[in-house]
């Protein structure tokens, strides 16, 4: 042991500063810099001038998506940073846009909110920021450690977040259970990566994949295993999901839409980078797992959505059986040439789904502005008196529902077309249930289509929804997005058309 | 494909067209109804114009062959394009959706249901206009199912904002069922295209390659898109959700629901499923052909119990539709003839029907058949129009109906070869005994209501009179009706109108069994 301590010392006194590429890593100088500004700005503006922290945020956030534009358009291909510990690939690129802009829409939906609400504001900024820090790093990372970092990174703030109202005595439930579970996946994963460290004397994912392959003997089996369960967790899949609708409830609506599209694409990052880099061989063990979890999260989410009469929680569940339908193409992905139909199905939907949800929530927001009401019944008769929202919202209940030519048909599209490219059949299986599932879905979907369009205004209270110009731009942004990935599908397709993730499977 | 015509931008305009409009639509205020309602019968109208453009530059001794064939690419990375093409199947059916949109706008123009709302009301049908229209001229399997599910929002609004008491348990119902046979006929479409090597979705490629799938896969994959296409038709047992979506439907909703809704599901059997899956289609003729006799039985058996007018007529859809799938299941060019025939009789008939009950409910407020009596002392005009649908109807020579049932039966003497010939004589001798029970629930509901005399409560002279508000057709009425009666005529007195176009194409889709 010693030995090895000293080998390691040794060769740290012939240590070299690695080459840094700075264009691979400005989104996240960006971000980091941005965190910086926010905080010195807070510390040093007075009260009434603390209005400007909100557009700064949003403006380091386009700021940051600059670079991820250059780096995509560059044709310098996928850049391997610190010995391939940190990649920069059109993958992690695609998830590092799609974090910045939801971020921004984030930013969209909560300036107002914050404001009325009387929240620290500069704090709630930062924590932001550093938590979508982390999210842009685990789309980067490919060595154990950086990933845990990442995640504890993007976790621990949004731990802060949910608990933001805090007179509410909801909002510290919702912190502090997410805070238990959240920390009790964390060790399970860590357990989990010390059993890999253990079999491959390495943290960096690609060595992971050569020795966890093969002869797959019990302790391999249960490094696996716990890793793809400490992700569970971050996706809320069934039966990890037990934190989710109640803190999902209980957070600021505003954190709620971050929890539910940002935090839950970052969990989805880490799994795919996990399995598909690190455990391309292990397919025997994680392909069952994630057939049951998936037929069990679609199913469990969508009856128990059935049943909200809140319309936070039925989203919450709704969320979680979405997730459901993301995990789907992964049961399938070790299947012979499907890893690249199910990485593509997984990027897509969670693409569309990004700009769907985050769109409900600005809905919600919207409409709870006026009725100050978290009840489905409060919807009754929004189009009489709100039409656009009403139409907007409709637009964006069949996107979730999977209608087509609205953009979440194409994610559920690309799910199905993954599965039955196995031709395998429990691919099949799997397919069939989430055919019903989708139908089942439609029950909750179509109650809140029905509360709007064909129930009487609960009170009778008809004055209409003042929308402020934040929300306004967000609503805007997330329905274009979604009409347009519904008839034009090819430009998102396009971004998880990724052949596969760089190195992944050996490559 | 060899390229007929260079006009092929005419199916891409007459579909997408409506969607403008409703665009204009969305900034015209709300108050404005009659600048919206002109906007969007403008549109129709105009979408209907090119249709007709359509029909005139369509080259009928090609009819068999697709025309106006366009194609460019959409959804390149799941190997899907925009691919739209007419032939002398789809073309009748194209032009019959443009028809009624137009008609039912017309009728709605001073007939918009409860609660009002014209601006979203007309959009809707501009938007469902599109959904059908595309249906028919998409050769891509995922540009049809995008189109074949556009319909089901405006659909499921529409019966659900605008519909009766019972609304919104019939929309749901209609949506539910819908949705879960599109649910597996996209797994199957799937299971299609990876069967075939994962090279395109276009339906001639699919066409081609098809028949080398295994037997066994193509039972499987013919059963997902069965499901897809029967709940649409509606077949027996997938037929409940038709009565209730009827009933509660407003007559608007009713008359497209029946006029081309309907046809999409037997259009896909048709288009898709049949000529793609020939080995299948064979072995699941008989059941079909059960199914569709089942279903003229219970649909007859359905409408001899029905007091309402309304259900009545969704119950003879499905006795309708049976006949229609007897023919297909056939599989001879002679039942498709009579089927394809029969979509579109079936859709001016009932259509035409369902508009007259419309009238008679906004004049009566009731559709129960014992409180309506007398229509023809009351309201000749209005009698003898139902007289002359319900002839229609029951399939009198002469008229349209006659010419998709009765050449339907007759085909069933002489099915395809290699189906039972017992089987499909035993369903004609059903068939036949159904079209007896056809002519005697229509019949005894034009007796009933049209005979005799008016009933104390409307006729006027007791004191809670309801009779004040009756009157005979308007001009509305006339302009929306004048044409869908002339062309029940035509069509019946003058049937290879229609076939002449119509054969050339079955024979395209029968080319996989040989002729």
């Amino acid at each position: 042991m010693f030995a090895a301590l000293f080998s390691v010392l040794a060769a740290a006194a012939d240590w070299v500063s690695p080459t840094i590429d700075y264009h691979a890593l400005a989104p996240e100088i960006i971000l980091a810099g941005g965190i910086v500004l926010v905080l010195l700005l807070d510390l040093f503006t007075s009260e009434n001038n603390k209005w400007m922290l909100g557009p700064v945020t949003g403006f380091t956030l386009l700021g940051a998506f600059i670079p991820v534009l250059t780096l995509a358009l560059s044709d310098a291909g996928t850049r391997s940073l610190f010995d391939g510990r940190y990649v920069v690939d059109n993958f992690s690129l695609t998830m590092k846009g799609l974090f910045v802009l939801a971020g921004y829409l984030v930013v969209l939906l909560s300036s107002d909110y914050l404001r009325e609400g009387d929240f620290y504001e500069g704090e709630y900024w930062v924590l932001m920021l550093s938590s979508l820090l982390g999210m842009v790093m685990m789309a980067s990372s490919r060595d154990l450690v950086s990933i845990f970092v990442s995640l504890e990174f993007l976790s621990i703030p949004a731990y802060m977040m949910a608990a933001w109202r805090k007179r509410d005595l909801k909002s510290n439930e919702a912190g502090v259970k997410y805070f238990l579970l959240g920390v009790f996946a964390s060790a399970l994963m860590l357990y989990g990566m010390s059993l890999l460290y253990g079999i491959s004397n390495s943290t960096l994912l690609t060595d992971i994949g050569t020795y966890v392959s093969g002869d797959m003997s019990a302790i391999r089996a249960v490094a696996v295993l716990f890793v793809v369960i400490g992700f569970a967790f971050k996706i809320s899949a069934v039966p990890f999901h037990t934190w989710a609708p109640d803190t999902y409830e209980g957070a600021p609506t505003p954190v709620t839409a971050f929890l539910s599209v940002a935090s839950k694409a970052a969990g989805f990052v880490a799994l795919l980078t996990i399995v598909y880099v690190g455990f391309p061989n292990a397919s025997e063990v994680w392909q069952p797992v994630f057939w049951i979890l998936a037929a069990l999260t679609m199913t469990v989410g969508n009856v128990m959505a059935l049943r909200q009469t809140n319309i936070v929680r039925m989203l919450a569940f709704s969320s979680i059986s979405q997730g459901g339908f993301i995990l789907m193409p992964l049961a399938i992905a070790g299947e012979g040439d499907s890893a690249g139909a199910a990485l593509r199905a997984v990027v897509t939907y969670l693409l569309v789904y990004a700009a769907t949800n985050l769109g409900v929530f600005a809905v919600v927001i919207a409409v709870a502005h006026k009725t100050r009401s978290g009840s489905i019944s409060s919807y009754g008769g929004l189009f009489s008196y709100a039409p656009g929202l009403a139409v907007i919202m409709t637009i964006f209940m069949a996107s979730l529902a999977g209608i087509p030519p609205l953009g979440g048909w194409i994610g559920k599209f690309g799910s199905f077309q993954a599965l039955v490219s196995a031709g395998t059949t429990w691919g099949y299986a799997l397919a069939v249930i989430g055919a019903v599932n989708t139908v089942i879905a439609f029950g909750y979907y179509g109650n809140m289509m029905r509360e709007m369009w064909m129930r009487p205004v609960p009170d009778g209270d008809t004055t209409p929804v003042v929308v402020p110009s934040a929300l306004m731009v967000a609503l805007g942004l997330t329905t274009f997005a979604t009409l347009l990935l519904g008839i034009l599908p090819g430009l998102v397709l396009h971004f998880g058309d990724l052949a596969n993730l760089a190195g992944a499977f050996g490559g | 494909m060899e390229v007929l015509s260079d006009n092929n931008w005419a199916l891409s305009v007459g579909t997408f067209l409506p969607l403008l409009g409703v665009l204009v639509m969305l900034f015209i205020p709300k108050a404005q109804e009659t600048a919206t309602k002109a906007v969007a019968l403008i549109t129709a109208v105009a979408t209907l114009g090119v249709g007709i453009f359509t029909l005139t530059q369509f080259n009928f001794d090609q009819a068999g062959k697709m025309q106006f064939v366009a194609q460019t690419n959409w959804i390149s990375v799941l190997k899907s394009t925009y691919f739209v093409g007419i032939d002398g199947i789809s073309l009748p059916l194209y032009l019959l959706s443009m028809v009624i949109t137009v008609l039912v706008m017309i009728y709605s123009w001073n007939h918009v249901p409860e609660p009002g709302n014209t601006k979203a009301f007309f959009a809707l049908m501009l938007i469902l206009q599109t959904g059908m229209a595309g249906t028919f001229i998409a050769r891509d399997l995922i540009l049809f199912f995008v189109f074949f599910e556009l319909v089901l929002l405006p659909m499921y609004f529409m019966i659900g904002v605008w519909g009766g008491e019972n609304r919104q348990y019939a929309s749901l119902k209609f949506f539910l069922y819908t949705m879960f046979g599109s649910a597996l006929m996209l797994v199957a479409f799937l299971a299609l295209f990876f069967k075939t090597g994962a090279e395109s979705f276009s339906i001639p490629f699919l066409i081609e390659q098809g028949a080398g799938i295994s037997r066994n896969a193509q039972i499987w994959i013919f059963g997902g898109m069965f499901v897809g296409f029967a709940v649409k038709v509606p077949m027996f047992p997938f037929h409940t959700w038709l009565p209730d979506a009827h009933t509660q439907a407003p007559t608007q909703g009713s008359v497209i629901l029946a006029a081309v809704l309907l046809k999409l599901g037997t259009y896909g059997f048709v288009r898709i499923a049949i000529p793609i899956l020939p080995v299948a289609a064979k072995e699941w003729a008989p059941w079909i052909g059960l199914l569709a006799v089942i279903g003229i039985i219970y649909g007859a058996l359905g409408c001899l119990a029905q007091t309402d007018m309304k259900r009545l007529i969704a119950f003879s859809s499905v006795a309708h539709m049976g006949f229609v799938m007897l023919g297909i299941s056939t599989l001879t060019s002679f039942g498709m003839n009579a089927a394809v025939f029969g979509m579109v009789a079936h859709g001016l008939i009932t259509g035409m029907l369902f508009f007259i009950a419309g009238s008679v409910k906004e004049r009566y407020h009731t559709l129960e058949i014992s409180r309506l009596s007398g229509m023809l002392k009351q309201m000749p005009r209005m009698g003898w129009i139902l007289g002359f649908c319900v002839m229609a109807s029951l399939g009198l020579p002469g008229l349209a109906g006659f010419w998709g049932e009765f050449p339907a039966i007759l085909s069933a003497y002489q099915p395809a070869a290699g189906l039972s010939e017992v089987t499909f004589r035993i369903f004609m001798v059903i068939a036949a005994v159904g079209t007896v029970l056809a002519a005697g629930y229509l019949l005894w509901l034009f007796q009933r209501i049209a005979f005799g005399e008016p009933t104390a409560e409307f006729s006027g002279d007791s004191h809670d009179d309801h009779g004040s508000g009756i009157h005979d057709v308007n001009v509305f009425e006339w302009m929306a009706w004048a044409p869908l009666l002339a062309a029940i005529l035509v069509l019946g007195v003058y049937p290879n109108l229609l076939f002449k176009i119509i054969d050339p194409a079955v024979q395209g889709v029968l080319s996989a069994f040989g002729g």
